[in-house]
Order: C-alpha cells, then structure tokens, then sequence
C-alpha cells in the first residue's frame, strides 16, 4: 500500500537523518547523507514532483555527495581534535529545546494548514498557453518568475568567484584540483571511459524534453557536470586554467544571453523579460540553449574547487 | 497594480551591477576596475534618476517582471524606504570604489591578480544584490537577492588568505546560511496559508493566526542571525576586522543594512497587525543589549579594526529600538512615523560614518604596520586627514548635532517620550555616553603630544585620506536634512 | 493526497529540528554543512508538502512551488560548495579544521594578529 511505502520512507529518512548527527566518524555519517539524499527522491516522486526529483538526485544527492565524501575524506586526521571540543551539557539541552520547539511549533503549523489549500495552479493553467511549453515548472520557470532563474544562474557564478578567491595567490590562474594519476586500468578509469557517453546523451536528452516532460537544464547540466569530474577524477582529462579568457566567456554566456532576450523584451514586448506574442517558445529555447552548457560548466567548476597549480 | 512609468529604472538598478559583474569576471586583468568604474559611475546616474522618479511622481515605482501580474509573477517597487537605501548605498559605493583604487589595482607586469579580481567582481556583486533586496516584491526573490549578498560578501572576509580570516569567513557564512534558510522556512509557511508570495498581496491578506506567527519569528530570527544583532553577533567582529579595509567598509556600511532593511520591510509592511508588543520590546531589548554589549567591549580593544568592528555590534542595537517605539498603542499597530525616520537616518548616517572609520583605520594600518591602539600616540600629527575623519565618524556615532546619528536619536528620543517609553531614552544615553569613550580614547592617542611622532612605513595616498574625510562629512552634514524639505519616506506607503 | 502531504509535512519539522540541533552542537564545521543541509532538506520538503496540497488543474502539485524547490536545490548546492571549499581551505592553510572562537585580539610582537 503507499501509505504503507510512505511511512516506511519516512521512518528511515528519520533514522538516517538522526545518523547523520549521532555517528561518531564524519565518514560514516556522510555516506549516511547521500544515502538518505537518494531516499528524499522518492518523496519527491511520491509527491508528484518528478522535476524536483531529478534535480534532488542530480545535484542534492549526486553532486553535493560528491563534494561532501571528497571533503570529509581529506579531513579524516582532523576528527579526534575537532571532536574534543563538542559542547557540554547545559549548551545540548538549550539547544534540543530550541530544536524541539521549532519543530512543534511547525508541526503545529503544517496540522492546521487550510484546507482547501490555496494554489496557483489555476493562475498557471489559465496562462500556460500564452507562453507555448507543455511543462507547467518550465513555464513558471522562464516565463512567469523568469528573474528567479537569471538570478539562480548569476547566485551559482557568484559562488563560483568565490571558490575561485579561495586559490594561493601563486596559483592564480592555474588549474583547480590537483593532478589526478588513477591507474589507466583500474576500474575508476574504465568506468570514465563508459559512462560520460552515455551520461552525455542522457543529460542532454533530460535537457531537451524539459519543456514538455519533466526535466530541465539544471537536471541535464548536472548530469553532464558530473560525467565531466567522472573524468577528471581518472585523469582522463585535467581542468582547465581559469584564466582562458574562452572558459570565462562560456561562463558568462548563459546569463548574458538571458538579459540580451530579456532586454529585447522591452523593446519588443513591453517589458523585461516579456515574450512577443508567438515567440514565446522559441525564445525559452534559445535561453536554455545558452544556460545549458554555461550551467554544465559552472557546476562543474565549483566542484572541481580552487585553482592550485600553474604550469601547463 | 501595474507598471508605473519610470519602473524600468527598478530593473536597471539591479541589473546594471550585475552585467558589471559578467563583464568585470569576463574581461578580467586590468579591466575588472575599468569595469568597475564605469559601472559605479552609471549605478550612481540610475540611483539619482530613481530618486528623481519617486519624488516627481509622489508615489512608489512599480515594475511587473514579464509582464505578468502577481501572484503568478514577480514586481519590483521601490517606495520611499527603498529610494533612500538605494541613494546611500550608490553614495558610499562610489567612496569605496575611489578608495579602493590604491588598494587593489592591478600590479604592473601582470595580467592578473587574485584580490583585485575578486574584489571588483563582488563589490559590483554586493551593489547589485542589495539593491535587489531594496526593490524586489516577492518574498521568494528575496531570499534568492539574500543569498546573493552572502555568497557576495563572504570571500571578500577571507581575501587576504590567512587562516584567521578563513575561519572568520567560513564561520559568518554558516550563521548567513542558517538565516537564509530559516527566512525561507517563513515564506515557505506563509505560502502555504495564503498562496502568494507578493509582499503587497500577503500584506491585505495576513491575519494574526499561529502559523504567521510562526513565520514571522522564524523569519525574523533568520534575518537577525544574518544582522549579527546580539546574540547572534558573534561572527561579526573577526569578520569585518580581519577583512580589507575596503571591505570592510562594504560589510559594516552596506551589507548589514540588507538584512535590517528585510525586517523592516517585513514587520511594517507585511505583518504591522500581527506583531505585538512584546515581541516588539523583545527585539528592542536585544537591541539594547547589543548597544550595551557593543560599546563595552569595543572600549576593551587593543586594536583599532576591531574597536570599530564592534561599534558596529552597537550600533546595529539602535536600528532595532525603533520597533517598540513605532507601535502605535491607539491602533496596536506598526506605524511608520518619527521612529522609522530615526531608524533609517540612522541606517544611513551609520553607513557613511562607518565607511569612514574603516577606511581611516585602514590608511593608518597601512602607514604604520599595525592598529594597536597603544601605539597610535602622536599620529595626529603625520595622518592629521585621517584622524579627522576617524574622530568625525565617530562623532555622528556619538550623536552629535548637526550630524545623521543626532538626528537619528532626536527623532527616536521624541518617539520614547511620546509613547511614554522612557527606558529606551536611557539606553540610547548610555550608548552615547560609551559611544565617546573610545572615541575620545583614540582621539587622545592621536593627539598626544611629547610622543614621537610615529613613522610612516609606507606612502599614504591622498586620495584615501580624501574619502574618508568626504564620507565622514556626509555623515556629519546628514543631521542639515531636517530643514530641507523632502520628505521622502512616506512616499508610496 | 493529503495524507502523504501532512506525513512528509511533519517528517520535514522533524528534519528541520534535528538539522538544528546538529548545527548548534556539532562542532566540526563539516557536520555543521551537513546539518545545514538537513535543514533545507526539511524546508525544502515542507515545500514540497505544501505544492502537492495544491494540486489542480490536471497537475500532481502547484507548479509555483516546485519550480521554486528547483531554484533552492540549485542554491543550497552552491553554499554547501563554498562552504566546503573553505573549510578545505582554511584546512590547508591552518592545519586544523575548527571554528574554535580564537580572539584576533592576540597580538604578536610586531602588532600584527598572529595567526591563531
């Protein structure tokens, strides 16, 4: 039965979320994390939210696991210092207090949510035609609130800048991560030589059914983003230097190509980020063409960290 | 609502920062600061041109985003709140830009540089963020605008590299998150009860039933965590002291205003009947806290950045003693009046005459080698501009006429005494009194004389020394507005 | 419907309060990032709860909601990616990885903050 399923779900992600605080290696209770990451897809599925899904394995399970396991194994010696330092007692029941209430006091909340719930999914019906995709998140996405997207591609290339400040100043403009040498027959470099084909065509069709189906270009761009550290990690292939002025401008191009169209949008349709009558698709298109490879790369680029050798 | 005329400029404030920010990045080398500079200039030009809309116009700029209307789109407004955070920032943004130069050009015979790459990039960055939290109408925009302005801000703590401040900075990034998140756990509840994200929509629609109570608090601890008012306060003086003195002019000046700016927006636009009077004299008395807290432990500094730094923790009280005295207690609710004015002229006279401070310290640390306090005697008489600035910063802290700070306090003092709140009155008495302690303390240093006179270990650029002195100024003249006859803030609401 | 909604609603207070717990009382920065995740993860399903509640128009949930649930995923990715960067970071440069409350006010013979 899903009540059954739901609940079931839900014990565990409970149990692996408490994991992730009460073990006592880093290690173990991210592994813990990814874990439970991969299990909040099937609330997402269960939820009726298959784009949300996606994007939580892609990115919420697949590449902050990624970026979280790199971490902890490189600070596995740190542990017993940090863990001497745990706070006493008087500070850990404040803070179940504190803890404590907030929950309640949502939970309170979430029992006594109005019933019916009010939505915008009428609004969204009524409108959808006006923009001429199938897929309603598509149309809420690059259409109606299609600032939040522009804003969402300039928030990651601002995290970007700021990885990017964390390099010593002598490796400035070099290369981030450092040389991977995995063994060329190891299982690492088969796997990356496998994968990142069939990872490509995936991600890219992701990408390219998003405006009627579920999917997207966050979805598809992560998934190439990871076939892409796949390979760096087996040393297939090394990152780039970041002072290629060809690797900036493909940064940047996603974005600029959404204000130029939004810009067009006043002069041609009223406002910022408007659509002409019957250009409307087509111009979503164009947006996600450009944002697609920008977002691929930028998402892989703060994962690959902070520029550390220079040299070719 | 519709697009008004002139809303267009909404848009550009945001956006012409940001594109600055895509080219600065893009370009890179020498020509991020050229970038940087023709886009300070043309910010300025819009934030002047806004202003001028409002006041011509007399009421808020609406722009619909797309040309959808709410609650399925997003629309920007800038009222008379939002035009005067917009003018100050763009100001003190200039006197960065200008003071910066000296700090973070490029140097000769390489093509480019960590630091100032980094730095032009996120100044434009920090500008644009802000002024999308000044403008936007849409809760969920906000918390995005929000995260901009962390991810902005944070490595500009850490941009000298050392261990000291990447600690500082990883530590002010994890209490920024965790206010982000919880201001979006409050907009995530307000939707679900009321099914709109637009700050004019929620405002008719809110009712005081418990879950907007929830989200309120949530919404406002979140927003506090990211203000650093005490007792959230503790990142905030290793961050902004250990920072460049460019940044943290940027961080103490501009960035902390953002988060303050929200509650404001928040607790007197969307919720004025929902909150009550306790949680109102609660934010005070945290407030109070932070201006006693502050200024005490500010006087116990043997460094000069982070005397200042925890002046800010002060002074960011007086900004949250506003709240109790703008309840109106005939109609129990938020009214904006001469307690908001004071809160916002104090908002602004704080961040020109903090900028001040940050750039005079940060002249002497450059000319001396160091900011121990102990070690300033007598060098009134080799940095005479800077320590003019200092002391003038200072003294629109303290509040004294004719400067913003005065005015700031005569207009929260007469709204104590209106509503009959007079312990509020004593607080911010107290807080001057200290406030000129170590003022006056690194005044006397400075001024000492029979030491000698300290020496200078590298050429101070005039032009530094002029822009402190300039914001300084500003900040001392602001008090003058109470004669003109603009009366801006009520417009549009 | 409503039923899956209020069960994953009340999982996501449970989320966001042991997220929270964690965050104030675990003292290394990386558990710390992990329990900020939980957290979002918790709003973020909260979120979620609330678009299936608002399910109509021949769609599972209210598209507003989990189109906005993309952008936050995307958001709390890049901060846990700085965060992370510079806890590795400060992990190279100081050798340990603690956010023990050093006072700058520590001064070295020449003036300068020594490092902590």
């Amino acid at each position: 039965m899903i009540e059954a399923l739901n609940l079931g779900t839900a014990l565990v992600i409970l149990a692996l979320a408490v994991w992730t605080i009460a073990a006592r290696d880093t290690f173990a209770a991210v592994v813990g994390f990814v874990a439970y990451g991969l299990l909040l897809t099937l609330v997402w599925v269960q939820l009726r939210g298959i784009d949300v899904a996606l994007t939580e394995a892609a990115l919420g399970g697949g590449l902050t696991g990624a970026m979280l396991i790199g971490a902890a194994a490189r600070l596995r010696r740190t542990e017993g210092a940090a863990r001497a330092q745990r706070p006493g007692v008087p500070t850990r029941v404040a803070a179940a207090l504190l803890a404590g209430c907030v929950t309640a006091t949502l939970a309170v909340a979430v029992l006594g949510l109005p019933d019916p719930a009010p939505t915008l999914a009428p609004e969204t019906a009524a409108n959808i035609a006006a923009t001429g995709v199938g897929n309603p998140i598509t149309a809420v996405l690059l259409a109606f609130r299609a600032m939040d997207t522009l804003l969402e591609a300039i928030v990651v290339l601002f995290a970007l800048v700021g990885v990017w400040s964390l390099a010593p100043d002598r490796a400035w403009g070099g290369r981030p991560g450092p040389l991977q040498r995995a063994d060329p027959d190891g299982i690492l470099a088969y796997l990356a030589r496998v994968l990142p084909p069939i990872g490509v065509v995936v991600g890219v069709y992701i990408f390219w059914i998003g405006a009627d189906r579920p999917g997207g270009k966050f979805q598809g761009a992560t998934i190439l983003a990871a076939m892409w550290l796949l390979a760096v990690m087996a040393g297939l292939v090394d990152t780039p230097p970041i002072d290629r002025s060809r690797l900036r401008i493909a940064l940047i191009a996603g974005p600029v190509v959404f204000i130029a169209i939004g810009a067009a949008g006043v002069a041609f349709a009223g406002a910022f980020l408007a659509y002409p009558d019957g250009f409307a698709k087509l111009l979503i298109k164009v947006i996600e063409w450009a944002l697609f490879p920008s977002l691929a790369v930028t998402l892989a680029l703060v994962v690959a960290g902070a520029p550390e050798r220079t040299g070719t | 609502m519709t697009t008004t005329p002139g809303g267009l400029l909404l848009v550009l404030a945001v956006l012409v920062p940001f594109v600055g920010v895509l080219a600065a990045f893009a370009l890179g080398g020498r020509n991020a600061q050229r970038v940087a500079m023709v886009t300070i200039l043309a910010g300025l030009g819009i934030a002047i041109a806004v202003a001028a809309a409002v006041a011509q116009s007399g009421d808020a700029l609406v722009y619909l985003l797309g040309g959808w209307g709410v609650p399925l789109g997003i629309a920007l407004r800038a009222d008379g709140l939002a035009v005067v955070m917009i003018l100050a920032v763009a100001v003190v943004i200039v006197g960065i830009g200008v003071y910066a130069r000296a700090d973070f050009a490029t140097p000769p015979g390489v093509r480019e540089a960590r630091a100032p790459l980094v730095f032009w990039t996120l100044l434009l960055a920090i500008w644009g963020s802000l002024n999308l939290v000044f403008v936007s109408g849409d809760l969920f925009t906000l918390y995005v605008a929000l995260e901009l302005l962390t991810f902005a801000a944070v490595p500009l703590v850490s941009l000298d590299g050392r261990a000291e401040t990447l600690r500082a900075a990883l530590r002010y990034l994890l209490y920024a998150l965790l206010g982000s998140i919880l201001y979006l756990l409050g907009t995530v509840l307000l939707y679900g009860v009321y099914g709109t994200l637009d700050i004019a929509l929620l405002a008719a629609r809110v009712q005081p039933e418990p879950a907007t109570l929830a989200a309120a608090a949530l919404m406002t601890a979140g927003l506090l965590a990211k203000t650093a008012l005490f007792p959230l306060h503790l990142w905030l003086p290793p961050a902004h002291a250990g920072a460049p003195p460019a940044a943290s002019a940027v961080l103490s000046g501009l960035v902390i205003k953002g988060s303050w700016f929200l509650v404001v927006r928040l607790w007197f636009d969307v919720f004025p009947d929902v909150v009550t009077a306790p949680s109102a004299q609660l934010l005070a008395g945290l407030g109070a806290a932070a201006i006693l807290v502050g200024n005490v432990v500010a006087l116990r500094q043997a460094r000069l950045k982070l005397m200042v730094a925890y002046s800010t923790v002060a002074q960011i009280g007086y900004l949250f003693l506003m709240f109790p005295l703008a309840l109106d207690p005939a109609s129990a609710r938020l009214e904006g009046g001469g307690a908001l004015a004071g809160g916002m002229m104090h908002a602004v006279s704080h961040a020109t005459a903090k900028a001040a401070m940050f750039m005079a310290a940060g002249v002497i640390y450059a000319a001396l080698g160091h900011d121990r306090i102990a070690g300033l005697a007598g060098i009134g008489r080799v940095l005479p501009v800077s320590v003019l600035a200092f002391t003038l910063g200072g003294v629109s802290l303290i509040g004294l006429p004719p400067s913003g700070g005065f005015l700031a306090k005569w207009l929260l003092l007469a709204a104590a005494v209106a509503t009959g709140q007079w312990w509020w009155a004593a607080v911010m008495l107290v807080g001057g009194l200290l406030t000129a302690g170590y003022v006056f303390l690194v005044l006397a240093r400075a001024l000492a004389s029979g030491a000698e006179a300290p020496a200078l270990r590298a050429p101070v650029p005039r032009s530094q020394e002029a822009v402190a002195l300039a914001l300084a100024l500003g900040s001392m003249l602001l008090g003058l507005v109470a004669f003109t006859d603009v009366r801006f803030l009520g417009i549009g609401r | 419907m409503t039923d899956a909604a209020t069960l994953f609603g009340l999982l996501a207070a449970a989320l966001v309060g042991i997220g929270l717990y964690a965050l104030i009382v675990n003292p290394q920065p990386l558990r710390k990032i992990v329990a900020f995740n939980v957290v979002g993860n918790g709003v973020f399903m909260l979120f979620g709860a609330i678009a299936h509640r608002g399910a109509g128009s021949g769609w599972g949930g209210d598209p507003v909601p989990q189109a906005l649930l993309i952008t936050g995923l995307v958001v709390a990715f890049s901060a846990s990616a700085l965060a992370i960067a510079l806890l590795l970071r400060l992990h190279d440069v100081a050798g340990s990885a603690t956010l023990a409350t050093d006072a700058p006010a520590r001064v070295s013979p020449d003036g300068n903050a020594a490092d902590a």
